[in-house]
């Protein structure tokens, strides 16, 4: 399986002439981030990624790619390089206060169990 | 998205700031390590920026670039008969099918790619032949029974193994698998009705099937991979809870499950064998050839050159489009800031 | 074989169904029987789709990204339904099935016009006939809604929401080849000139057309002439490419006699059918 790949990362200076550029590093096309609207009513839910050279196309492809089945409504396609994640090593600070708050919830109050309409 | 590089100032640091450096990587590695082991133990998902170990991550890469590669190169024993399907209804449905295998591809890059290895990356794996995927597909489909054979038995073998795939520990490896078989329970039973329509048409159409069922059922019982003695990373991928059952263990389900559905065919699987064993409960069935499946993995099957080389003279003729995108992408974002500024 | 159902997810972003719209089978099973001259006109609309269909299926597996071979697959897929709408009603006034007309028709029966019958060459060809051919077709369609067939108004209105999509993706990529690097500006202008020769015959007033066109059953194919080049010129200069000032080929009647590729397409596609005559799949 001896092939030269022209699209390959070269790591060195081939005899005789410098590279001066890798062919693919323009030619890959960024990652986004695809959200279906499966019917009117429901949220936009993540459904996948894929790759586009820019908005325009990335909508066609996630309308082809995702929505073949008659799966949504509407799309948004995102760069994945533009989403902000919340740490998953801070987890447990993160997440931790609204843990134990009982108080916020309807089942906290018990004395008004029973009663109509509350 | 590619992993981050180590930084360079380490050279000009003290020795005592690597020292501590290195103490607080193997602090967060070991908090690391135990979170890790409690999902696991808990049998929930681990998502991409958790910590995981290195071989965890390196396991599922390699285990789902390969997934993803055998959809690519699968689309094309059958693409192969999309120009020539002898009705118009058969020629929609195997069209949607073989798209169907380049997205099912392109799911499986995807969750790849959340661990950190790009698409490009796995392509120029498999496109310089480092890259391993179903033997299966190094096999002609010669005649259009094998398109049959195929969806039956190929993709029979593939949606026994992916079932439980959806519940594999790392969660877009899982979800990826979600949509897969959502979309794959199609492909099985479209295979199964071409053999049902051949094997009740004409003698010459019998014959046909019957041929195909013969190629197809070694190769498609080896498709769970080798036997669990011979088979080095079973246990730990089944530790990590990315696999769930042991390769005999699908294999024996999967034959449990295409006899009686053979029976119904009308056609024989070719394995005098082949017979229901009241003790186990299951069919037993008889050694499969696998001199030649590890042949055929190395690289000796009869089609391997030709799938490779129809990959690569893919790639390569659409390079000139692919950066034309690029350039014209970029151009319209130099204008688009151009504009920006002068309206600022 | 329900092997699937072993799973359940309540992910919105999975669920699919099969959706409303008309398929074959309703045509089929619709009692609508195509007069002579009507199924005549359907054949040749037909035998379009037909044969852009199996040239652009050609490129499943073969397209310059993994995301493009599902959007040709997409285009190809909805051009074969179309095919198979025209057929079946066509197929409607002599009791043929649509597979009867697809299989067992020899070259000089087709009416296929020159222009899909082009090779798929590269992406930049197939891109032109796409651009020339979904343009056409948007214009065709969108007179066709107010066919006075009930059976044609109803497939022009299900493939006009389709042929509008194929319209955008060839009118995408015409502006990102065009307007990309030299060798793509190029390569999509070599292919706008190599399909231009054979645009005039999509304007044919061939037979029957003139004559239902009075009875507002077709829409006359030289009424389509100016919108269809009037667009087709304003995308061109868009994508900074030269709109070909070609003549038509000679021989634009759709006849087959000044063709070369119809034999070759028609005998890979027929091949298996013809094997076994009688047979069913």
């Amino acid at each position: 399986m001896e092939e030269t790949d022209r699209n390959a990362p070269t790591d060195q200076v081939p005899e005789g002439g410098v590279v001066t550029e890798d062919p693919a590093e323009h030619s890959v096309w960024p990652l986004w981030e695809v959200f279906v609207r499966s019917s009117r009513g429901l949220s936009h839910v993540h459904a996948g990624s894929l790759h586009a050279p820019d908005a325009a196309m990335a909508l066609r492809n996630a309308r082809d790619l995702y929505t073949r089945r008659n799966e949504g409504t509407s799309l948004w396609v995102v760069p994945a390089a533009d989403i902000t994640a919340s740490d998953p090593d801070s987890k447990g600070g993160y997440f931790e206060s609204p843990k134990g708050k009982s108080y916020r919830h309807a089942t906290y109050y018990k004395q008004s169990e029973g009663v109509p309409h509350l | 998205m590619s992993p981050e590089k180590p930084a360079l100032r380490a050279v000009d640091s003290s020795s005592e700031t690597i020292t501590q450096e290195a103490q607080a990587a193997a602090e967060d590695a070991r908090v690391g390590w135990e979170q890790f082991q409690q999902l696991i133990e808990a049998d929930q998902r681990v998502e991409p920026r958790d910590w995981m170990p290195h071989n965890y991550r390196k396991t599922l890469v390699r285990q789902i670039s390969q997934h993803a590669h055998s959809e690519i190169i699968g689309m094309q024993p059958e693409g192969n008969w999309i120009s020539r399907a002898p009705s118009l209804k058969r020629k929609s449905v195997l069209m949607a099918k073989v798209q169907d295998e380049a997205g099912h591809g392109l799911y499986l890059y995807s969750a790849a790619e959340t661990l950190g290895t790009s698409r490009d990356e796995m392509y120029q794996q498999l496109y310089t032949g480092k890259a391993k995927y179903s033997s299966i597909f190094n096999y002609p489909a010669r005649t259009w029974a094998d398109v049959g054979a195929v969806g039956w038995l190929v993709d029979g073998a593939a949606i026994t193994n992916q079932v439980p795939l959806c519940r594999a520990s790392f969660g877009p490896y899982g979800r990826a698998m979600v949509r897969v078989c959502k979309e794959e329970s199609f492909h099985q039973r479209q295979g199964w009705e071409i053999l049902y329509s051949l094997s009740h048409g004409t003698e010459a159409q019998k014959q046909m099937a019957q041929n195909a069922v013969d190629r197809f059922y070694g190769p498609a019982l080896q498709m769970f991979g080798p036997p669990d003695d011979e088979s080095p990373n079973s246990q730990q991928s089944m530790a990590w809870n990315i696999k769930r059952f042991s390769n005999d263990d699908l294999r024996q389900r999967f034959v449990d499950m295409i006899v009686p559905q053979a029976e119904a065919l009308g056609l024989t699987l070719p394995d005098p064998d082949l017979k229901w064993n009241e003790d186990r409960g299951h069919y037993d069935y008889g050694d499969l050839d696998w001199d030649e499946f590890f042949s055929v993995v190395k690289g000796n099957g009869p089609l391997n050159h030709q799938r490779l080389a129809h990959y690569r003279a893919a790639r390569d003729d659409g390079a000139w489009v692919r950066e034309a995108a690029a350039a014209y992408a970029a151009k319209q974002a130099d204008t688009s800031r151009g504009s920006a500024l002068l309206s600022a | 074989m329900n092997s699937a159902a072993g799973f359940t997810s309540q992910d919105s972003a999975t669920r699919i169904s099969v959706g409303d719209a008309l398929t074959p089978e309703d045509v089929s099973a619709s009692s609508a029987v195509a007069a002579e001259d009507t199924a005549r006109y359907a054949l040749m609309l037909g035998d379009d789709c037909l044969i852009l269909a199996q040239r652009l299926g050609n490129w499943i597996s073969r397209a310059p990204e993994l995301e493009e071979d599902i959007a040709l697959g997409n285009i190809a897929l909805d051009l074969l339904g179309h095919a198979r709408f025209f057929l079946t009603y066509a197929g409607s006034a002599w009791g043929k099935s649509e597979d009867d007309l697809a299989y067992f028709r020899d070259e000089e029966d087709f009416r296929s016009c020159r222009l899909v019958e082009q090779d798929n060459g590269d992406f930049g060809k197939t891109i032109a006939r796409q651009l020339i051919f979904s343009f056409y077709t948007h214009e065709l369609y969108s007179r066709l809604v107010d066919s006075a067939d009930a059976t044609l108004a109803a497939i022009a209105d299900k493939a006009l929401k389709e042929v509008d999509y194929h319209q955008d993706h060839a009118a995408q990529w015409l502006l990102r080849l065009g307007g990309g690097t030299a060798e793509s500006s190029r390569r999509v202008q070599a292919g706008l000139d190599a399909a231009w020769p054979y645009v005039e015959e999509l304007f044919a007033d061939v037979e029957p057309t003139e004559r239902l066109a009075e009875q507002g059953v077709a829409v006359l194919p030289s009424a389509l002439r100016e919108p269809v080049l009037d667009r087709l010129h304003a995308i061109i200069t868009e994508a900074g490419l030269n709109p070909p000032e070609a003549k038509g080929a000679f021989g634009a009647d759709r006849s087959g006699r000044f063709s070369e590729h119809r034999g070759f397409i028609l005998a890979e596609m027929q091949v298996l059918a013809r094997q076994h005559p009688g047979a069913s799949w």
